[in-house]
């Protein structure tokens, strides 16, 4: 259960700051970049001073900052969210790779990094992880900028006409995505992996975009939806250990199979925020 | 004259961010320049990897681009390339010992089959089962290079030799080349032919225009009694088909085998390329011709810099991010002309 939760965590923080990104109208589909970013960015931190922690927090920085850059096209621009994600994502693959090349080594060397102190068994990017669910829940649905930022998803027009600036808040939105993307590049390095690999995140910030409709934008449900994954992957380990026959790469490939067969069992349904992303422009009428 | 101005404009903004790319990761900028140009340009040899690189940029290119202009954003070039390489390959092993002109044909029609039935599947989703094309297709990305992965390993190996590799396709079924030394091979024809095709189509053709018209406004076009989702489903079956071909060409071109490393993220790189060649047929031509020589002469230049052809990722990535605000800074400034007056 301990290996699970830890596998799950950064996909269960990436999934969550898309719950809040989403809840807000906004897709953020260059996720899978802001992760591998933030991967990078505590490796090098980490490897630089010799503290995990620092490492974690440039992850955060390092995403939040991508965040808001991208929403200088998404929302100043009202620039098509996922063509920006997408250039995004493609950009960012390549500056880690080629920084991280031209460091360690084309092959990348084996790097070994200081990890996250653990609390006996308890990983404290885990504890962060399970801290976020109540925290998102009660500010989504009990806190008074939870309702400004669901109805700037449902239906901006009318924010704007109660006196709020759409983009900001959107701006909010998306900056606490990208930071939780960040975190959860850096969890993956400082809390999973130990070390870091060109294409690490290897689409992880997709199925976390998928798991935030999976969970139907509830910050539990989100969270139990990456749980899921989690044990999946755990799942191959099990299999490995009791020396059960199945080709590496059915298990390798289940994670988004299966997080492909739940969406279309579980369909788009009516809960999606009505303005998901739909560009906000001010002066269209 | 205007819009001429405009591309001009447009293309020097593109060195100046090729030349600011290589500052920001240290790469001599006149010497890379140079590398470039000797590695994709300068010899024959340059030449021939030139158009050997712009054949799958186009083919997958021209495959995003009609997706794209109907409203569905594939983004699955990736999978729809290798599944064109795996149903290729079958079919060549079906048709071993027949006439070697017919395993090319089997090849190529299996490889579009392939690539189509596998886009079809994401278009599927989307519009019976309400999971966005974005997200199937990455998703179904990764499930074919873990089949790919699988396959070369399993049942598709090669049974001489221990390597996880398929077998090689026969000498003569590969597609004709033009001369000994170069890897140049007639799918560059094909890739050109396709794309005059898709311009015809698209413009002048009542399919092709109902594909843009349901992409640029779905309401409009459900008014006038098109099938939207009928003409969305068409629109990523043929842009699977095309990345597929791509696949195919590649396979009976240049690797004659298929192995885990197939792919070379050709559909993943066509997205760019077709957002810079506007989405438009012929614009999609320039933008691959540009990037094979980027690829062609990166090679030449990993000697100079360490990441070497993983750049052209940047370079790719920083161009969309900048003819986007470009063209939305035009547009705005058009708009507030208009109300002033």
């Amino acid at each position: 259960m301990n290996d699970i939760l830890i596998y799950a965590t950064p996909l269960a923080l990436a999934a969550l700051g898309e719950t809040i990104s989403q809840k807000s109208g906004v897709i953020n589909i260059g996720l899978e970049g802001m992760m591998l970013s933030g991967a990078y960015a505590a490796t090098v931190v980490t490897a630089t001073t010799g503290n995990p922690w620092l490492g974690m927090l440039a992850g955060v920085v390092v995403g939040l900052v991508l965040a808001l850059a991208q929403s200088a096209f998404t929302l100043d621009l009202a620039l098509d969210q996922v063509v920006v994600g997408t250039a995004l994502n493609l950009a960012l693959l390549g500056c880690t790779s080629t920084l991280f090349r031209a460091q360690y080594g084309a092959s990348g060397s084996l790097l070994s990094l200081p990890m996250l102190p653990r609390f006996g068994p308890v990983d404290p990017a885990v504890v962060l992880g399970l801290l976020l669910v109540p925290l998102f829940g009660f500010i989504l649905s009990r806190s008074r900028l939870g309702l400004v930022v669901r109805a700037t998803g449902e239906y901006p027009r009318a924010t704007e006409a109660a006196g709020f600036s759409v983009s900001r808040i959107r701006r909010i939105a998306v900056a606490v995505g990208g930071a939780c993307g960040g975190a959860a590049g850096a969890c993956m390095v400082v809390s999973a992996a130990g070390s870091f690999a060109e294409e690490m995140t290897k689409g992880y910030g997709f199925v976390a975009i998928a798991m935030v409709t999976f969970g139907r934008w509830k910050p539990w449900a989100v969270y139990a939806a990456s749980l899921l994954i989690g044990a999946l992957e755990g799942l191959q380990f099990l299999l490995q250990a009791r020396g059960v026959q199945v080709p590496a790469q059915v298990l390798l490939a289940l994670p988004y199979g299966v997080a492909l067969v739940v969406l279309a069992a579980v369909g788009k349904g009516t809960l999606a925020p009505s303005a998901l992303a739909i560009p906000y422009n001010k002066e269209d009428r | 004259m205007k819009s001429a101005g405009r591309f001009a404009l447009y293309g020097v903004g593109f060195f100046v961010l090729l030349a600011l790319v290589f500052v920001a990761f240290g790469a001599p900028v006149g010497l890379s320049f140079q590398r470039i140009a000797e590695g994709a340009l300068a010899t024959e040899a340059g030449q021939a990897r030139t158009l050997v690189k712009m054949t799958p940029l186009l083919l997958t290119g021209l495959g995003v681009l009609i997706a794209w202009r109907a409203g569905m954003f594939n983004i699955g070039g990736e999978g729809q390339f290798v599944m064109g390489g795996l149903l290729a390959m079958t079919f060549a092993i079906l048709a071993k010992g027949a006439p070697a002109g017919f395993v090319t044909v089997m090849v190529l029609v299996g490889s579009a089959v392939g690539g189509g039935l596998y886009a079809y599947l994401a278009a599927w989703l989307q519009i019976r089962r309400g999971v966005q094309v974005v997200i199937s297709t990455i998703l179904l990305n990764f499930i074919a290079l873990q089949c790919l992965d699988g396959l070369v390993r399993g049942p598709l190996r090669d049974p001489v030799g221990g390597l996880p590799q398929s077998a090689a396709l026969p000498e003569a079924a590969m597609l004709t080349r033009f001369n000994r030394q170069t890897d140049l091979h007639i799918g560059v024809f094909l890739a050109l032919l396709m794309a005059v095709i898709v311009w015809i189509w698209l413009s002048y053709r009542r399919g092709g225009y109902q594909t843009r018209l349901v992409g640029a406004n779905p309401r409009a076009a459900r008014a006038a009694l098109i099938p939207t989702e009928r003409i969305q489903a068409r629109a990523m079956m043929i842009s699977g088909a095309l990345c597929g071909l791509a696949g195919g060409v590649e396979l009976a071109g240049i690797s004659g085998r298929l192995d885990a490393g197939f792919d070379q993220q050709w559909g993943f790189l066509a997205i760019p390329v077709a957002l810079l060649g506007m989405l438009h047929p012929l614009g999609v031509v320039g933008s691959s011709l540009v990037f094979g020589v980027l690829f062609a002469g990166s090679q030449n230049m990993a000697r100079v810099t360490p990441g070497g052809d993983r750049l052209i990722f940047v370079i790719q990535g920083v161009a969309v991010l900048a003819y986007l605000a470009l063209q939305a800074i035009d547009q705005r400034k058009r708009w507030l002309q208009t109300e002033a007056v």
